[in-house]
């Protein structure tokens, strides 16, 4: 890279090798419909997932489409809040910058009904115990706390259900 | 439908570093300008600039190619950006050479980047999509429930992930401009590392690093004129891209069909029939450890479930018959934008004999990869010492 | 070269907010409509480029969820920029240049509403020296509208006769956002919104999605009666400060015109897309336009501005009228960047 050579009245003064600059933009998410619909569900404490009128899979949460499709995803079907774990990864690191004990698990969970695995976390059970193919059910923060949002259910925990045998979620794994 | 061929004839990139003291013009003019030294060519020979990098809000600059403009004398030139996530650097380099693969211009200079430390990468990988549920674990958390899949389905040994970091590590103290250069690093060192999301441990996951990686490409006639002058181009043998949806019911993340598609069609388009025998070196894209035996199996260089035997068995090693990211690869280097050129560059810096320390003997064809998103972006290409 | 052609367009009606719809619900009818338009499904597509920013979603990654709106699955041929859809269009042209598509799927969305766009554009700027003033597009604009305006480039008049024309050509126009019977010597004493600049000056704020489809050659024919050829197609960059040019004139887009070939045959009508009146006027000079030439007939940027999709749409829209045969020769122009610093010049024409 070239030399710069300073005018003498910059000789010796130290040179400026970064500056901070604070930025911040506010932005109003639209959820769409389809994400929109089910959250108000979720605000119910239902969970309730859309079907592809081709493919026929179940999707929770929907977007509004089926990713293999490209078409609308528009039939309903209400699912319970229970499900299989089909993989699951621990964490050591304070992620959830400590508001969760570390090591905890995050897991993949198909809903029961579903077709796709949702992401959450697992509570109630030591990291080393779990799983796949454990079944699980949500944990619901308290209903005066519940809205349209995920973060309604704190965690799923083990539900006392035998193990869910490996065919029942082979495809996920 | 006269398509031309594509030669690299220059190659450069910046030394990476967490934090590069530089402006993000300078980064990124460095590179370049190490390219051009390379091609022995100067700024006014190029005649088109194509960029490429990972989301904007990793340096909190929206789109770059304008600031960068007069940084890379492109200015009264075509200059275009490309962002397809982690792949980028990938697909950058294959948009860059079809342009000259279809004759539009003859010189063109291609630049990846990613300058981490300037804003806060990490923020901008994990902010949370709204409405969608909370991810809760960040990249890894992302990707660890598939890597354990992986295991479970392949009975692989758990230390097959700490062998290829050691690999990766020990290579990149042969390549000068790699981020990490681990020293003391021996197999209980990366054990002994912090566990991060089981099973993937601290030192089995890619740095963030600040840096770029440039190209000088050129039509048939540059290619033979840069090696009548004793500077051998690297030849692209085949491109290709593919994509799938993130998330879909039953997707395979391990072994998603995008990739094998698409290296199934770039080793086509090269006239490769046993990629196992027929490749000489791979650069391939893991930023987690056990993604070198799953993309091995994803590239048809294993049977499906044999991945982690090549890993155990060395065959991946330096001296092995199919040496993998002798670079130090993406667990030693990751400028995200850039990974995936460093990738496609390192390739053709093999196929060129110009990878000094790292260099593979008599290497005359070598595979580019890289991979983004969630697992569902791919871009490759092939490139040889001889014309196709 | 090959003979490549806009075969189908479909373009959302652009509205300051489409709040019930997220990008991939607004996304998804246009694509059916435009393989409806060009008899193809998506199996069909060789090759699926798009165009939208991250920063304006305001979510790193945020072209990964909306490509589920055209179902890539099985896997497919794919990329992207973080530009305006109009140089998705250009990497497409190129990939099929180089022989490996023959139909490519072109979309481009932007929702302007989550942001403050003003605010969110200068993020374009050079982050040492420009981004801490965070000097907002509008005021970026009104400089060069003031520079024009004092050097006498162009008038206030002429300014308000832009503004005036592009309302009325948008009653036309069912997607365009903002229409209507207005007199130029109104719009002139309408308040100053930013000096010199007036509200109707600027294009509004606009949130917006578009699809095009590309085919080569004997396909083109076979997905359309009048397939609208592109004869040339360059873009060109200038530089980033301000200072280094002279913001009056668009040498990137006179050479970006030049390389495309306008001058090589009559030009009908032009689509330039000119988010401020001061521009119609400096692009309209750069590309050498005559009287006889119909400038934005859709009512143009001004009309409607979802901005990372309005340069295709101006692609669109011209090449739409080639198709019905209201015109046989087109120029569409795109722009990106601070007062018109990156242009892209498109030639369109009827076989």
């Amino acid at each position: 890279m070239a030399e710069i050579t300073l005018p003498p009245r910059l000789e010796g003064v130290e040179p400026v090798r970064s500056i901070r600059v604070p930025a911040s933009i506010h932005y109003r998410y639209t959820a769409g419909e389809a994400s929109s619909k089910f959250l108000r569900e979720v605000a119910k404490k239902r969970l309730v997932g859309q079907q592809c009128p081709l493919c026929k899979k179940v999707y929770v949460p929907p977007r509004g489409c089926c990713p293999t499709d490209g078409v609308p995803t528009v039939g309903e079907v209400e699912l319970k809040d229970t499900g299989t774990i089909t993989s699951f990864c621990i964490v050591n690191v304070p992620f959830m910058q400590n508001l969760m004990e570390i090591p905890y698990v995050g897991a993949l969970i198909l809903l029961d009904g579903s077709d796709l695995p949702i992401m959450h976390l697992i509570q109630e059970i030591p990291a080393d115990q779990v799983v796949p193919g454990m079944r699980v059910e949500a944990v619901w923060v308290p209903d005066d706390e519940i809205g349209p949002t995920l973060e309604s259910i704190k965690y799923f925990r083990p539900n006392g259900e035998p193990d869910a045998p490996l065919e029942t979620y082979k495809e996920h794994v | 439908m006269g398509k031309e061929r594509v030669a690299i004839v220059g190659c450069g990139q910046t030394k990476h570093v967490a934090t590069n003291d530089g402006s993000i013009a300078t980064v990124v003019r460095q590179a370049a300008a190490a390219a051009l030294a390379d091609a022995q060519m100067t700024w006014s020979d190029i005649d088109a600039v194509v960029i490429g990098k990972a989301p904007d809000f990793f340096e909190g600059l929206m789109m770059p190619e304008l600031y960068l403009a007069d940084a890379l004398g492109a200015v009264g030139k075509p200059m275009f950006r490309v962002h397809t996530a982690g792949s980028v650097g990938g697909s950058t380099a294959i948009v860059a050479q079809d342009l000259i693969a279809a004759g539009v211009h003859e010189r063109v200079l291609t630049v990846a980047f990613e300058k981490q430390s300037e804003s806060e990468a990490m923020w901008a990988l994990a902010v949370a999509l709204p409405f969608q549920p909370p991810m809760h674990a960040g990249a890894g958390g992302y990707f660890a429930p598939h890597i354990r899949s992986y295991m479970r389905r392949s009975n692989a040994p758990d230390h097959i992930g700490i062998l290829v970091a050691l690999k990766d590590r020990l290579n990149a103290l042969k390549n000068p401009y790699a981020h990490l250069h681990e020293h003391g690093i021996t197999f209980d060192s990366v054990k002994d590392s912090i566990m991060l999301w089981d099973p993937i441990r601290y030192s089995e996951t890619c740095p963030s690093s600040d840096g770029a990686f440039a190209m000088v490409m050129t039509n048939e006639k540059g290619g033979d004129a840069a090696a009548a002058a004793g500077r051998p181009p690297a030849w692209v043998k085949g491109t290709a891209f593919r994509s799938e949806p993130t998330m879909f019911a039953g997707r395979d993340q391990v072994n998603p069909r995008g990739g094998q598609e698409c290296a199934s069609d770039v080793y086509k388009q090269a006239g490769i029939t046993d990629p196992r025998k027929e490749i000489d070196v791979v650069e391939m894209y893991v930023p987690f450890s056990w993604f070198e035996p799953m993309w091995l199996e994803n590239l048809h260089f294993a049977e499906e479930g044999t991945g982690w035997k090549l890993v155990e068995d060395g065959v991946t090693q330096m001296d092995g018959d199919l040496p993998v990211n002798c670079s130090g690869g993406v667990l030693s280097t990751n400028p995200i934008g850039a990974s995936g050129m460093i990738r496609f560059g390192e390739a053709a810096m093999q196929v060129r004999g110009q990878a000094g320390e790292h260099q593979i003997d008599g290497a005359k064809t070598a595979l580019g990869h890289a991979y983004g998103g969630g697992s569902q972006f791919f871009a490759m290409w092939i490139v040889g010492a001889e014309k196709p | 070269m090959r003979d490549i052609a806009i075969v189908s367009f479909a373009q959302s009606h652009h509205a300051r907010a489409i709040s019930t719809h997220n990008e991939v619900e607004m996304l998804m009818p246009l694509l059916g409509e435009a393989m409806g338009a060009a008899g193809i499904t998506k199996d069909r597509v060789d090759f699926v480029c798009s165009g939208s920013s991250d920063y304006l979603a305001g979510q790193p990654f945020s072209f990964v969820m909306t490509l589920d709106a055209f179902g890539p699955w099985p896997p497919i041929s794919e990329s992207h920029v973080d530009m305006d859809g109009a140089w998705a269009v250009y990497e497409a042209w190129v990939k099929m240049q180089s022989g490996h598509a023959d139909i490519a799927l072109v979309y481009a969305y932007g929702k302007s509403s989550p942001g403050d766009i003003r605010r969110v554009l200068s993020r374009q700027l050079d982050p040492y020296y420009l981004q801490p003033l965070w000097p907002d597009s509008v005021a970026l604009a009104a400089l060069q509208a003031r520079a024009g305006l004092d050097a006498g480039t162009f008038t206030a008049e002429q300014m308000a006769e832009v503004a005036a024309r592009s309302r009325r050509a948008a009653v036309d126009n069912p997607f365009a956002q903002l229409a209507g019977d207005v007199e130029a010597a109104t719009l002139l004493d309408a308040p100053d919104f930013l000096a010199p600049l007036k509200m109707h000056d600027c294009a509004p704020v606009s949130d917006g999605a578009a699809v095009l489809i590309l085919a080569a050659e004997d396909i083109a024919r076979e997905l359309s009666d009048r397939p609208a050829w592109i004869r040339g197609i360059d873009h060109r960059i200038e530089p980033h400060a301000l200072g280094l040019r002279d913001l009056t004139t668009s040498a990137s887009t006179r050479l970006a015109g030049e390389k495309a070939g306008v001058h090589h045959g009559e030009v009908d009508l032009a689509e330039l897309h000119a988010p401020f009146t001061h521009q119609e006027l400096i692009l309209s000079e750069a590309l050498g336009l005559g009287d006889g030439v119909s400038i934005n007939p859709s009512g143009g940027a001004l009309g409607a501005n979802p901005v990372m999709a309005a340069g295709l749409v101006r692609m669109g829209e011209a090449a739409t009228r080639i198709s019905r045969g209201d015109a046989n020769r087109a120029v569409a122009h795109a722009t990106s960047g601070p007062c018109l610093q990156q242009n892209l010049v498109c030639v369109l024409e009827g076989e």
